[in-house]
């Protein structure tokens, strides 16, 4: 009994020093960023930083990154194609590298988790990074391009990052039922 | 001789009388466009939602989850026939209406499928077939429902619906009011769909969700974020 105790303890401090980096291409393909994300050097930056774990969903994706059980205390990586619970894979990170898709940069935000958006160059209408530079600029998170990524991860401070209020529909609804007449509540 | 004269004449009149009504009418409804309706009445407005597809749907549900449904009554929802996910989602926000109310009480919802002009990736020739077959789909659709409402947030699938609501206005089966909430994602630029829209003053309301793109299209109202 004390024995299983003392192993519940254990593994419950191992369970506190996990940090896991969580990567989302999203419902397609980002090849680029799963490359980005394998290199050793941006693997050694995210471990210099603490971070224990690294699982990637890397999509329709064909580059297929390196998995790595952690021997001699190098990081964990894992990876996967689709989940249909991404959520939960959002919910127990302590880092998200995120697609620029409104879906999951919101659903992230939500979160409160700190989240670095990578832009996708070879996308032919790229009116998304529009939004995740706003955000940034907004201090919500942090925008990089593929080949930046390395540097973002070093330079930045999750402490500046601001939380970023839920939205509201409310303003929508009022003017259009001030326009169609309807008496106010 | 002079008979034939007489009658060729009063059919270039009468066609141009028949014309110039036409250009009457559709100045009429021009210059309504974007006017608040004059009528103080709380009688429900039917009400067409058109759910574009992932981002444009996740923000339409919340914009309808703060709706007052019992003055937009009945509701239609269209979407994209190759969309499944986004009637899914406006049928559980339907059905978390019933649940709280009356249970004998049928939700005055209905959902449809609308086929779309043109799937990615498919050749341009087929595409002028399959892009009459839509506008008659569209058509239909907005015949049986005429609604009195249209609420859109792009992409493609609510411009020909929106064409078809500015028309029936022209030839007088229905008035309506229409309004358009651009996506999140644009910040700088509107979308297609929007641009349309906003320069074609088929919107009675246009709305943006970032200060820079209302100062870019000053006749659009800025909501700030819906997300």
């Amino acid at each position: 009994m004390g024995w299983q105790c003392g192993l519940k303890l254990q593994m419950g401090e191992i369970e506190q020093k996990r940090k896991t980096v969580f990567v989302t291409v999203g419902t397609t393909l980002f090849d680029a960023l799963v490359k980005a994300v394998d290199t050793e050097q941006v693997k050694h930056e995210l471990q210099r930083r603490g971070y224990t774990h690294l699982l990637i969903q890397i999509g329709r994706g064909s580059y297929i990154p390196d998995k790595c059980e952690g021997e001699g205390g190098s990081l964990v990586v894992d990876y996967f194609t689709f989940s249909s619970s991404i959520a939960e894979h959002l919910r127990s990170a302590s880092l998200v590298i995120s697609h620029a898709g409104s879906g999951s940069i919101f659903e992230t935000l939500r979160l409160g988790k700190p989240l670095i958006v990578v832009v996708n160059e070879d996308l032919m209408d790229n009116h998304q990074s529009e939004l995740a530079e706003e955000l940034a600029e907004r201090k919500h998170l942090y925008c990089a391009h593929p080949q930046a990524l390395l540097e973002t991860i070093a330079d930045m401070n999750l402490e500046s990052l601001l939380p970023y209020p839920a939205g509201d529909a409310k303003p929508v609804i009022n003017l259009i039922n001030r326009f169609l007449g309807f008496p106010d509540d | 001789m002079e008979g034939e004269h007489h009658c060729c004449f009063s059919i270039a009149t009468m066609i141009t009388i028949f014309l110039l009504m036409v250009v009457v009418r559709v100045a009429y409804v021009f210059y309504r466009t974007g006017k608040p309706l004059s009528s103080k009445s709380s009688d429900p407005r039917s009400t067409l939602i058109v759910l574009g597809s992932g981002g444009h749907t996740a923000e339409m549900i919340n914009v309808l989850s703060v709706m007052p449904k019992d003055r937009f009554t009945p509701r239609f929802y269209i979407a994209a026939a190759t969309d499944n996910m986004s009637l899914r989602k406006a049928r559980v926000l339907e059905d978390s209406l019933v649940d709280g109310q009356n249970q004998d009480e049928k939700v005055p919802a209905e959902f449809m499928q609308i086929y779309r002009s043109r799937e990615v990736g498919q050749s341009y020739i087929t595409s002028i077939g399959t892009t009459l077959i839509a506008i008659v789909h569209a058509l239909w659709l907005m015949i049986r429902t005429r609604p009195e409402v249209v609420l859109c947030n792009g992409p493609g699938t609510c411009v020909p619906l929106c064409v078809i609501a500015f028309l029936f206005k022209v030839v007088g089966i229905r008035w309506s009011s229409i309004f358009y909430v651009e996506s999140i994602a644009r910040v700088k630029k509107l979308s297609l769909s929007g641009l349309l829209l906003y320069k074609l003053r088929i919107a009675d309301q246009f709305f943006v969700q970032w200060p820079q793109l209302q100062r870019k299209y000053p006749r659009s109202h800025y909501v700030g974020c819906l997300m």
